[in-house]
């Protein structure tokens, strides 16, 4: 199969958020392609009837009861964080 | 010391139990194992041995009390870095976590060491869980104890060769195509894989969701029964964790399989299947049919999707689930002039070739020009893989087949993501499906590489595997040691 163009590859990088080199790129075209080639095999099936199985097991999510319990602290949410200020996460800025 | 070394886990737990050995002495005959052998096997990414000395006297204190210290007591546990642990580095083998020190502990850890479990280090995988071999772990491989050129397994590779080392007694993966199973027959130990559901996710490190399960490696089959019983239970914090009574805490024992049906896919004897492997199967099988059970030839006619189905469900669950690496909450903060620039950099600094692999195909898969042609298709075909084993599971109580296509192999042996892929070809059937499955040793390779295979049974039914895998287990032998030094000498 032919390599991805390497365009599409750059718009899935942005897509995941991965800034990657050219060597990188180049690369993943060539083996997104293998591997999309090979999983092609499942064309071969007629699914037409068949429902989706979205999970290992058929269940419904329970929900706990809406009431406060013990939780993490603020301490603790924020101690592995490489920059914090005021007890919150500091990122660069995203308004001038 | 090699005495302590030479007993299963709840054997030790028994002697701990009653008073004749100390915790403290346990610990310390692994600990000083685990300096011995971990230079040449790095299965350790993290040793607490402070923190398992500090335990095993808490132990200690709680018998010389008179209180009750666990079915588990005293015995030395390794677990998987992709499951977190509370004031222990846990890194899930990625860049991207390297030096976080979890707030809290797993589900599973509490547990184990609510039981009296000790708590020894964290073990090295392939980063996020993703890879058959532990090569792609950000921190270096695992060698295998059996023969250190040659790789562990994976990706729960560094559980699977700390206990063959013996540099713990029981030791917890995770298994999300085959990563409990597949170590455990390279390395020579019992992996477990439970049923979806059956042990809280809770504290495990998401790789793929609707695949991912923790469960016990150990010596012997009762000491991964007795393991999965401390970890198995429904969990407030885990909503797909399944409300259904516990697997018995007593060891199962060795009886009559008279009234057991054991069945043998034709589709896991491929014609190039390597005649070692097929070999340990036929063994197996003999050896059950010697116990009573009966072996009965079912079809599994959808096997062959099951590896593509994996492929597109597994790397589009990742790409979601490692959305929340942002170099913002923990790892790593690379400098960046903006947050969109700080996201992809923290990310690609971050993750490793094997991580960026699954989650650029992931968004391919599931983007939405893609996503019916890949992503509900593969969900389709998985229905139909596992509709294959609800209609052999009317007719048998349990399949038995091979682990991995071939013994443990050389470093760089599979060299393109797709050979490697196809390592998992005869595990990844039973997490599309939900089930659970026992790897357990088998004999070995003329060159001494031990060989395994595996029992895959109806959903919470570990307790029949279990059962036929003590009777095999009886039958073939248990599981071993490697010898220090080891016998396939250095790399």
């Amino acid at each position: 199969m032919a390599p991805l163009a390497d365009a599409e590859v750059r718009a899935l990088a942005h897509l995941a958020r991965l800034e990657l080199d050219d060597a990188t790129v180049a690369r993943l075209a060539d083996e997104l392609a293998a591997h999309l080639a090979y999983v092609a095999m499942l064309d071969e099936l007629d699914t037409s009837a068949v429902e989706p199985m979205t999970h290992a097991v058929a269940m419904t999510l329970r929900l706990r009861d809406d009431v406060p319990g013990p939780a993490l602290t603020a301490d603790d949410a924020l101690a592995g964080a490489a920059a914090t200020r005021d007890g919150c996460f500091e990122v660069p800025a995203v308004i001038d | 010391m090699d005495d302590l070394l030479a007993r299963s886990a709840i054997a030790l737990a028994a002697e701990v139990r009653a008073g004749r050995v100390s915790a403290r002495e346990v610990v310390d005959a692994y600990l000083a194992r685990l300096a011995l052998t971990e230079p040449a096997i790095h299965a350790y990414l993290a040793v607490d041995a402070d923190g398992a000395r500090a335990a095993a006297a808490a132990v200690d204190a709680a018998i010389a009390r008179g209180d009750e210290p666990g079915p588990l007591a005293g015995v030395p546990l390794a677990v998987k870095d992709l499951i977190v642990t509370r004031g222990l580095a846990t890194t899930a083998a990625s860049r991207i976590l390297d030096g976080w020190i979890p707030p809290y502990d797993a589900t599973a850890v509490a547990r184990l060491r609510a039981a009296g479990a000790i708590v020894v280090g964290k073990t090295n995988c392939d980063e996020f869980g993703m890879g058959s071999t532990n090569e792609a772990s950000a921190f270096g491989p695992t060698a295998n104890p059996w023969h250190l050129g040659r790789v562990a397994g994976g990706s729960s590779g560094g559980s699977a060769a700390a206990l063959a080392a013996g540099s713990a007694a029981l030791a917890l993966g995770t298994d999300t195509g085959g990563s409990i199973r597949q170590p455990a027959a390279l390395c020579g130990v019992v992996g477990m894989k439970p049923t979806y559901g059956r042990v809280s996710r809770w504290g495990a490190i998401a790789y793929a969701s609707s695949l991912d399960q923790i469960g016990p490696m150990a010596m012997t089959v009762a000491d991964a029964a007795v393991t999965l019983a401390v970890i198995a239970g429904v969990d407030p914090r885990d909503p797909t964790s399944i409300d259904a009574p516990p697997p018995p805490l007593a060891p199962p024992t060795v009886g009559d399989l008279r009234g057991l049906r054991v069945g043998l896919a034709r589709e896991y004897r491929p014609a190039d299947l390597d005649p070692e492997v097929a070999g340990a199967v036929d063994r197996a099988a003999a050896a059950l049919a010697a116990a009573g059970a009966e072996l009965v030839e079912v079809g599994l006619p959808h096997t062959r999707y099951a590896l593509p189905a994996y492929y597109v469900i597994a790397p589009a669950e990742a790409a979601s689930n490692l959305a929340r690496y942002d170099g913002i909450r923990f790892g790593p903060r690379p400098p960046a002039d903006d947050l969109d620039q700080l996201y992809a950099r923290a990310r690609a600094v971050g993750f490793g070739p094997e991580v960026v692999r699954r989650i650029m195909i992931g968004t391919f898969v599931t983007r939405v020009d893609h996503r019916a042609a890949y992503y509900d298709q593969a969900q389709r075909a998985r229905a139909l893989v596992r509709d294959d084993f609800d209609r052999a599971f009317t007719e048998v109580d349990a399949i038995l087949a091979p682990v991995a296509p071939h013994a443990a192999f050389a470093r760089g042996e599979l060299h393109t993501p797709l050979s490697m892929y196809l390592a998992d070809v005869f595990t990844l059937a039973c997490n599309l499906a939900g089930l659970p499955g026992l790897a357990l040793p088998c004999g070995a390779t003329v060159d001494g590489r031990p060989l395994g295979v595996q029992l895959l049974g109806r959903p919470l039914d570990e307790a029949t595997l279990c059962r036929l895998g003590v009777a095999l287990e009886a039958a073939v032998g248990p599981a071993r040691r490697a010898p220090w030094p080891p016998p396939g000498g250095a790399p």
